[in-house]
């Protein structure tokens, strides 16, 4: 195929541009949808706020010293009071100060596995889908395998076998959870190549390459996007889980997963030390998850509750 | 296309699936840093000891001579020598899954009843004050991990309340006087087979909170599902016929929306399922039921590699059967999809 | 004969997102017993709203009638809570809709999804639900043989479909059927077998019926009355011979002439302008913007129902002025 002018991919880029124009005031329009959804706008708070929580970690937390790990071994076991809010755990830090700190690995470790995920799933998905022909029956069986694992036990399996770690725990999160993704950006790819702009953009000379980077993968972003933020919730618990196993960070890491497993052997004593971490996934979880929610139903309306 | 051709195509792509797990999980266990035939031959162990270990572990040889090896020791039954017990991991395997099958059953029917039922419900009194609050508790459900909803559940239920026990399968006075025989494995079932009353009053008692536990999630999933279901078809044109014809609402509800919403949950059953083996591998571990969760937890904290191996292959086996099951019983439940 | 069904200046509203639809302004209609009336108009004047308000069938909060009433055989629908109209449905009135393959329940069966209106309606054994089940659909020209019970709707073809759709509705001796749009999503083949199957239902059952459909051809040729609509009111009413050769309201006569007709290949004739707004309709007679021979007073007052021949209504000022300068007229 011979390559076009660059004079008419300028026209077709254009053309996206004002196809998107009237969508940019859909946007805002859909912007007024999500706030009218309480639970999801109330869940966008939160998160913000977390997320300034896990910034100004030392500013927020009462014991920052703790919060990293110091030991005040005269505190021990102190229940939840004026001195510390969330009380004390067996090593006498203060619960609230770690649940603060913990509060960066708990947004970190997503947003590294969601860049992970889309650096690989995307493309590769966007590619087996527009292409087609064998290239996407390699994909689609290869997403096959992968996806035979319940997720989890693949993440399990494969920090076992890597070490543990944090740094681990986020590449096989990124293996397992990549060919979701593939197979989402496929069906989009699949179902854009089809239409009017892009056999347009083909007959015209335009290089399949440039096709899938400006229009293929830009179209398919807004559902990955919405899948996303759902999946958010499911990888903040996987990294909790995998951490309270004792595959994740090594003490005296203020991970929330790691404190409920510190706290297990005094839960009867001690229940705050379970409590509250959980507590502070459950409510970051659950933000997320309103979120998404909300997302989900400004974009497709059909699935309104 | 007809059912047996449906059945015969997914049957074909499960032993392609299977036959690609057994590699990914061949080519995962070789990127171990450690070297298991030092692990398996113990510390301060020497040269030929370690040697033999090697052997024994199929760690000699060239890479595909491994592979192969490795496969055909799992058609005749041959998963792997386990570094920690040093006996057969398939055995070990078959030991404890009934236990985990019992928990997981239990779980993921209490899910699909409650889940169907609470989504039905939700979806015939849509905006009212029960549809906002059963959505709360569906999204509370699946926001919850685990470990902890059972540990909170312990802590509630035993220390608190003292209602219930805090872990195990059967109080000790039970365990030493009254038994229960093996038959199948499953306790509760053994108790059912052999009429033992009193442990099978006793092990119901054991299976609430681990259950309960473990159900949270799917619950919260299915009765998602089978709202939006509901609702989807509670606005189809048949519906519009059903009321034109002067059915009533509640026979259009819970027996026809309710039918044409089977389907679309049966869908998501194949991640509660997913979520429910991955779950009950900390419920064992929380209330110490002896199933393949206990085990492999053992082995991970272990670095037991054959075992990890061995377990993650029988869970995905165990998953990809089940799935095609879970599939298989879509297409009867809609004729349209095999028989258009 | 006497009248069947009867909607008097029946007015109704729909709560929308972007405001109040006035889908309805004064319907006044009426179906004899034992006869086919035609209800006809382009999309979106009413017709399936009208259908479905006899039935109570729109949705609660957003729907509402205004004024008016529908009285069947003399029994006020519009009075009777959702309860009574149970036993409305399906048993006294009828209705199918266009597309019948959306219309049945992809995963039961004919069998079960027929017995299931029987049994609804009357105490009946399965044994007995099933006799009544074949009856229907003998009475449909359908074959009632085990196999078309056992069957899924995607296994018939549309013509049958609809036939199942129709032994639904009259399985339990409903007196009017409510066809709307029944042929629109067949082959022109099998329309004509639809509507002689209502032919049939009018002549062996005494089964009435009102007819909703765009094609002014079909309606020509199935039915004995005529009710032709425009943006929710019935402009003009009469026997169905009667209205086709003498049309008087502006917006009739402008139907016929589309039909293409004649074996030239000619122009095709268009009424220009398009159907207004119902959230703001034209003040006075709706169709006054596209009318050519709109008067000064039909701007601003809507026209009623007034008779101009034997049982021939037309609700038009100019109609009515016409006849007014030679003979006396009947108003409502």
């Amino acid at each position: 195929m011979s390559t076009a002018s660059p004079a008419a991919s300028r026209f077709l880029l254009d053309d996206w541009r004002v196809r998107h124009q009237s969508s940019l005031e859909e946007s805002r329009h859909s912007v007024r949808i999500f706030f009218r959804d309480r639970l999801a706008a109330v869940g966008l708070i939160y998160i913000a706020l977390m997320i300034a929580v896990a910034i100004f970690a030392p500013v927020v937390a009462p014991y920052p010293g703790q919060g990293r790990g110091a030991t005040d071994l005269r505190a021990r076991f102190d229940s939840p009071g004026a001195q510390h809010v969330f009380g004390t755990d067996n090593l006498g830090r203060d619960v609230l100060s770690r649940v603060v700190y913990g509060t960066r690995i708990a947004l970190v470790m997503p947003a590294i596995v969601a860049l992970g995920v889309v650096l690989i799933g995307v493309p590769l998905g966007g590619i087996a889908g527009y292409y087609g022909g064998w290239l996407d029956e390699v994909v689609m069986r290869v997403t096959d395998i992968f996806l035979a694992f319940p997720g989890l036990i693949l993440a399990m399996a494969l920090v076992a076998f890597l070490g543990p770690g944090l740094r681990n725990i986020a590449i096989a999160l990124v293996v397992t959870w990549w060919p979701w993704y593939a197979r989402l950006v496929r069906g989009m790819a699949i179902s854009l190549r089809e239409r009017p702009f892009v056999k347009a953009a083909r007959t015209m000379g335009v290089r399949d390459s440039r096709i899938v980077l400006r229009h293929i993968l830009p179209n398919s972003l807004g559902p990955v996007i919405v899948q996303m933020t759902l999946d958010v919730g499911a990888v903040i618990l996987e990294v909790a889980a995998l951490s309270f196993i004792g595959l994740g960070a090594a003490p005296p890491t203020p991970d929330w997963g790691l404190m409920i497993s510190e706290g297990r052997l005094y839960v009867f004593e001690a229940w705050w030390m379970v409590v509250f971490p959980g507590l502070a996934i459950f409510a970051l979880v659950l933000a997320f998850n309103f979120v998404g929610d909300g997302l989900r139903d400004v974009l497709d309306p059909r699935s309104r509750r | 296309m007809s059912l047996r051709l449906y059945l015969v195509r997914r049957v074909g792509l499960l032993v392609f699936v299977l036959f690609g797990v057994s590699v990914l999980t061949f080519v995962m266990a070789r990127v171990v840093p450690a070297d298991p035939a030092v692990l398996y031959a113990g510390a301060g162990a020497r040269g030929p000891a370690i040697e033999q270990a090697r052997k024994i572990l199929r760690l000699d040889g060239p890479l595909y001579e491994q592979y192969l090896g490795y496969v055909s020791g799992l058609a005749h039954g041959d998963w792997g020598t386990s570094l920690r017990t040093h006996r057969a991991v398939l055995p070990d395997i078959l030991t404890f899954l009934p236990v985990t099958l019992e928990l997981v059953f239990s779980a993921l029917l209490l899910g699909l009843l409650a889940g169907v039922a609470l989504g039905a419900l939700t979806a015939d009194r849509k905006g009212r004050a029960i549809d906002f609050v059963m959505r709360i508790f569906a999204v509370g459900g699946v926001s919850l991990p685990a470990f902890f909803v059972a540990l909170v559940f312990q802590v509630l239920f035993f220390r608190a309340l003292n209602v219930l026990p805090a872990a195990g399968m059967f109080s000790v006075d039970v365990a030493q006087n009254y038994p229960v025989s093996h038959v199948t494995g499953a306790p509760l079932l053994d108790a059912l087979i052999t009429g033992n009353l009193t442990a099978l009053s006793d092990h119901l008692r054991y299976m609430v909170l681990p259950v309960l536990a473990l159900a949270a999630y799917p619950t919260g999933v299915v009765m998602r599902m089978s709202r939006s279901a509901m609702l989807e078809s509670l606005g189809q044109d048949y519906i519009r016929m059903a009321r034109a014809m002067g059915v009533p609402r509640r026979t259009i509800i819970y027996r026809f929306a309710l039918k044409n919403s089977l389907g679309p949950v049966l869908t998501v059953v194949g991640l509660m399922l997913a979520y429910a083996i991955i779950g009950a591998f900390f419920i064992e571990l929380i209330f110490a039921w002896p199933g393949i969760g206990t085990y492999g937890t053992m082995s991970i904290l272990s670095l037991d590699y054959p075992a990890i191996m061995a377990v993650t292959l029988f869970v995905a086996v165990i998953y990809v059967v089940v799935n095609l099951l879970v599939d298989l019983a879509i297409a009867w439940l809609d004729p349209r999809i095999v028989l258009s | 004969m006497s009248d069947l069904l009867e909607i008097r200046d029946v007015s109704l509203e729909f709560r929308s997102l972007r405001g109040v639809v006035k889908a309805l302004d004064g319907v006044t209609l009426s179906v004899r017993e034992g006869e086919i009336l035609g209800l006809v108009g382009e999309s979106g004047c009413g017709k399936t709203v009208t259908g479905l308000a006899v039935l109570g069938l729109l949705p609660k909060p957003q729907a509402r009638v205004t004024r008016g009433q529908i009285a069947f055989r003399g029994d006020d629908l519009l009075a009777k809570t959702d309860e009574e109209m149970l036993h409305v449905r399906g048993k006294v009135i009828s209705m199918v809709f266009q597309d019948p393959l959306a219309s049945l329940n992809p995963v039961f069966t004919i069998g079960e999804q027929i017995g299931c209106v029987v049994a609804t309606h009357q105490r009946a054994s399965k044994k007995e639900a099933r006799q009544a089940t074949r009856r229907a659909l003998a009475a449909v020209g359908l074959p009632a043989t085990d196999s078309l019970l056992g069957s899924y709707p995607h296994q018939l073809s549309g013509g049958m479909r609809q036939r199942a759709c129709m032994a639904m509705a009259i399985s339990c001796g409903a007196s009017l059927l409510i066809a709307d749009e029944p042929t629109t999503a067949l082959d022109v083949t099998i329309q004509a077998q639809i509507l002689r199957l209502l032919f049939d239902l009018r002549d062996e059952l005494g089964m009435a019926q009102i007819l909703i459909t765009h094609n002014v051809g079909v309606a020509a040729q199935t039915t004995d009355r005529v009710a032709v609509m425009y943006a929710g009111t019935v402009v003009e009413q009469g026997p169905t011979q009667d209205v086709m050769k003498r049309p008087h309201h502006p917006y009739t006569v402008a139907l016929y002439e589309c039909l293409p007709h004649g074996k030239k290949a000619g122009e095709l004739i268009t009424i220009p302008g398009s159907v207004p707004d119902l959230i703001d309709p034209p003040a006075g007679c709706r169709f006054h913007p596209r009318c050519t021979k709109a008067l000064e007073i039909c701007s601003s007052s809507k026209p009623l129902p007034t008779q101009i021949a034997p049982d021939h209504w037309v609700a038009c000022h100019l109609a009515v002025q016409q006849l007014d300068s030679c003979g006396s007229a009947v108003s409502l």
